[in-house]
């Protein structure tokens, strides 16, 4: 009886194919909505999650202050190199801990000026960061115990300074010294927060305190933790030492922090989880209303044709069949419209994650719930107008005009 | 009826007695004031009287599309009034065709369709069905245009489609309402020739709704309806 019911239904929809394409076309702008959001909402979120994997995993970052919001600490005094020594010697999880120092500065080669950040580190800052070299090569142990005058620049510094030319082996300026570039680090691109990566300059630690800042200040210090040991445990740990080094006693606030990458991953991906579902639910609200959509064209449709279900009852049709056509109907056209609607989707979504350059995610479990919701959908809004059908008396109907 | 002598005639369709009342108190319509009629298998009656005398009330008892008020309706010994909604679709289903004046073809459906519906609500497989619907359309004079929708044929050729929808089933009883009413006489005559020819040659009994003597001259046995009663029922003496 089903398959015959099929027959009946695709009959009907192959009559009136124009009408049919009006009754989903909510259900194909409603599915195509929710599923174009939710790839695009979890291309969002993976990306942050890969650029934030990409600092490298198991990373803690000490810095001077109290963090009072985004880019406001309170002042504090620095750290400085026996500070990591004394994390790295006494915590037995962290495996290194690379100590930074930064300055703005202007980068200068021949005719071209680029103002950008001159960064002292050692060699464990490429470990830690999970970052190569793309040409050229890291420091030598002589050149950072020496402070030779040698640097390794970000790809974005490479280009605005050098644009097509090499730059391994060039001599760039910064402030009052010349310093010789000894390689290039491969591109990281936009960080999450939205600021250029690739847009620094590394110094030897000893080079940038001699030349650039004038003294022993540390201002950042990224910890590595052990694999598989707990980044929380290491996290007040560091807490522990530094407070002691720093003589913080009792209640006192730190006047230093650290922070962990995982709380930064959870809190930014937890932000665009959050708006990824708002912005699903405001989709499944259109999927909604395509669903009442069906059930007002449906309803017209039995008004419509009251007398071609005279006809049907007369012929014979029982009641249950004739719910069994409509509903069969609405089904068929709103898993119709869910069809295009993912078709369209995953047009959709490629084209506008190439577009907001995101990564394009194919979620075939979004694509299964909102075929099945478009489904349902006809279930639920074809059932009245079905059975608005079914009741009819065939004298009446056959009648209607 | 020389036709069918050998075989034995027994009542196909029986009204006992039968009222219909609509609507109830002083509202109340009484269509049908006790009707007693007998139908045997091949008859081919066709039923007359002026608007209000209860016809069409009587067809759609007949039909199984109503059922009386009082009295009994036995359609081959099984009493319709009885019955279910949807038994009574069931009988339909089985037992009975329809012809009706406005053709009532299911419209952007190519004949073949429309012919192939009841069978659809048979449950019979799709090859028999393409050549079964076939046939009774050739049957109806109508071979080669299956793929017309009802909007590219003449409303003659619309009636015959829905004569090869009401035969197409080999119903016992074809119930024909006013089915020449809305054609020339020509085309009329033309569709009474084929009920006749089913009648003859397939046994099916038809009974027919007419207000035109014409048509009703084609029949065997005339009825005459009036405020509901049967006002006369004679053997037509012109029927060849």
């Amino acid at each position: 009886m089903l398959t015959n019911t099929l027959l009946l239904a695709l009959r009907e929809i192959r009559r009136n194919v124009l009408r049919s394409f009006l009754t989903i076309l909510g259900i194909v702008i409603g599915v195509a909505a929710v599923i174009v959001m939710v790839t695009i909402g979890s291309g969002a979120t993976a990306q942050v999650t890969e650029q934030i994997a990409s600092l490298g995993s198991n990373l803690l970052m000490v810095r001077v202050g109290q963090h009072m919001g985004p880019g406001q600490t309170t002042a504090a005094p620095p750290f400085d190199l026996d500070d990591s020594q004394a994390i790295l010697r006494e915590i037995p999880a962290v495996t290194e801990v690379a100590p930074s120092s930064s300055q703005r500065l202007t980068a200068v080669y021949g005719n071209e000026n680029w103002s950008t950040t001159a960064t002292g580190i050692d060699n464990k800052f490429f470990t830690v960061r999970n970052w190569a070299v793309q040409s050229g090569r890291r420091f030598l142990d002589t050149e950072l115990r020496a402070g030779k005058a040698v640097c390794v620049i970000g790809a974005t510094v490479g280009k605005e300074l050098f644009g097509e030319m090499n730059p391994i082996d060039s001599s760039i300026r910064l402030g009052s010294f010349s310093c010789q570039v000894i390689g290039v680090l491969e591109a990281k691109g936009q960080s999450t927060f939205g600021s250029d990566q690739d847009d620094l300059i590394l110094l030897p630690l000893r080079t940038f305190q001699r030349r650039i800042s004038g003294n022993q200040d540390i201002s950042l210090m990224q910890v590595s933790v052990a694999e598989g040991r707990s980044t929380d445990k290491a996290k007040s740990d560091i807490e522990e030492v530094l407070r002691i080094r720093r003589h913080i006693v009792g209640a006192e606030n730190d006047n230093f922090q650290v922070r962990d990458m995982k709380e930064i991953t959870k809190m930014l991906t937890g932000t665009t989880q959050i708006l990824t579902t708002l912005l699903g639910a405001v989709a499944a609200v259109s999927l909604l209303v395509g669903g009442i959509g069906i059930m007002n064209i449906m309803l017209v449709s039995v008004t419509e044709r009251t007398r071609e279900i005279g006809i049907r009852l007369a012929i014979g049709a029982l009641e249950r069949e004739v719910l069994l056509q409509f509903l069969v109907e609405a089904v068929v056209l709103s898993s119709f419209g869910g069809v295009i609607g993912i078709l369209l989707a995953v047009s959709g979504s490629i084209g506008l994650a190439h577009l907001l350059k995101i990564p394009f995610i194919f979620n075939p479990g979004i694509m299964v719930i909102a075929f099945l919701f478009s489904a349902a959908v006809g279930i639920i809004f074809g059932f009245f107008p079905a059975k608005k059908a079914a009741r009819l008396d065939p004298i009446d109907a056959l009648r209607h005009e | 009826m020389t036709a069918q002598a050998e075989t034995e005639r027994h009542s196909l369709v029986e009204l006992q007695a039968v009222t219909k009342v609509y609507g109830s108190g002083t509202a109340a319509m009484q269509a049908l004031r006790g009707i007693d009629l007998r139908i045997d298998a091949g008859e081919f009656v066709a039923v007359m009287g002026p608007s209000g005398s209860g016809k069409s009330t009587c067809m759609n008892i007949l039909g199984c599309l109503d059922t009386p008020t009082g009295g009994k309706y036995l359609f081959r010994d099984i009493e319709v009034g009885a019955l279910t909604r949807n038994e009574r679709a069931m009988l339909r289903r089985h037992h009975l065709g329809f012809v009706f004046q406005g053709f009532n073809l299911l419209n952007r459906t190519s004949a073949l369709e429309n012919v192939e519906l009841p069978l659809i609500y048979r449950g019979i497989k799709a090859a028999e069905r393409h050549s079964r619907a076939s046939r009774a359309l050739a049957a109806v004079g109508l071979a080669g245009w299956e793929h017309h929708t009802p909007g590219e044929l003449s409303g003659g050729q619309q009636q015959r489609v829905a004569i090869a929808r009401a035969i197409v089933t080999e119903p016992a009883v074809l119930l024909a309402d006013e089915p020449t009413g809305n054609l020339d006489t020509a085309r009329s005559i033309e569709i009474m020739e084929l009920l006749t020819a089913f009648n003859r040659d397939q046994g099916i009994t038809i009974i027919m709704v007419t207000h035109e003597q014409d048509m009703a001259r084609f029949a065997r046995r005339v009825v005459h309806f009036r405020d509901g009663l049967v006002w006369a029922d004679q053997i037509n003496g012109e029927a060849h």
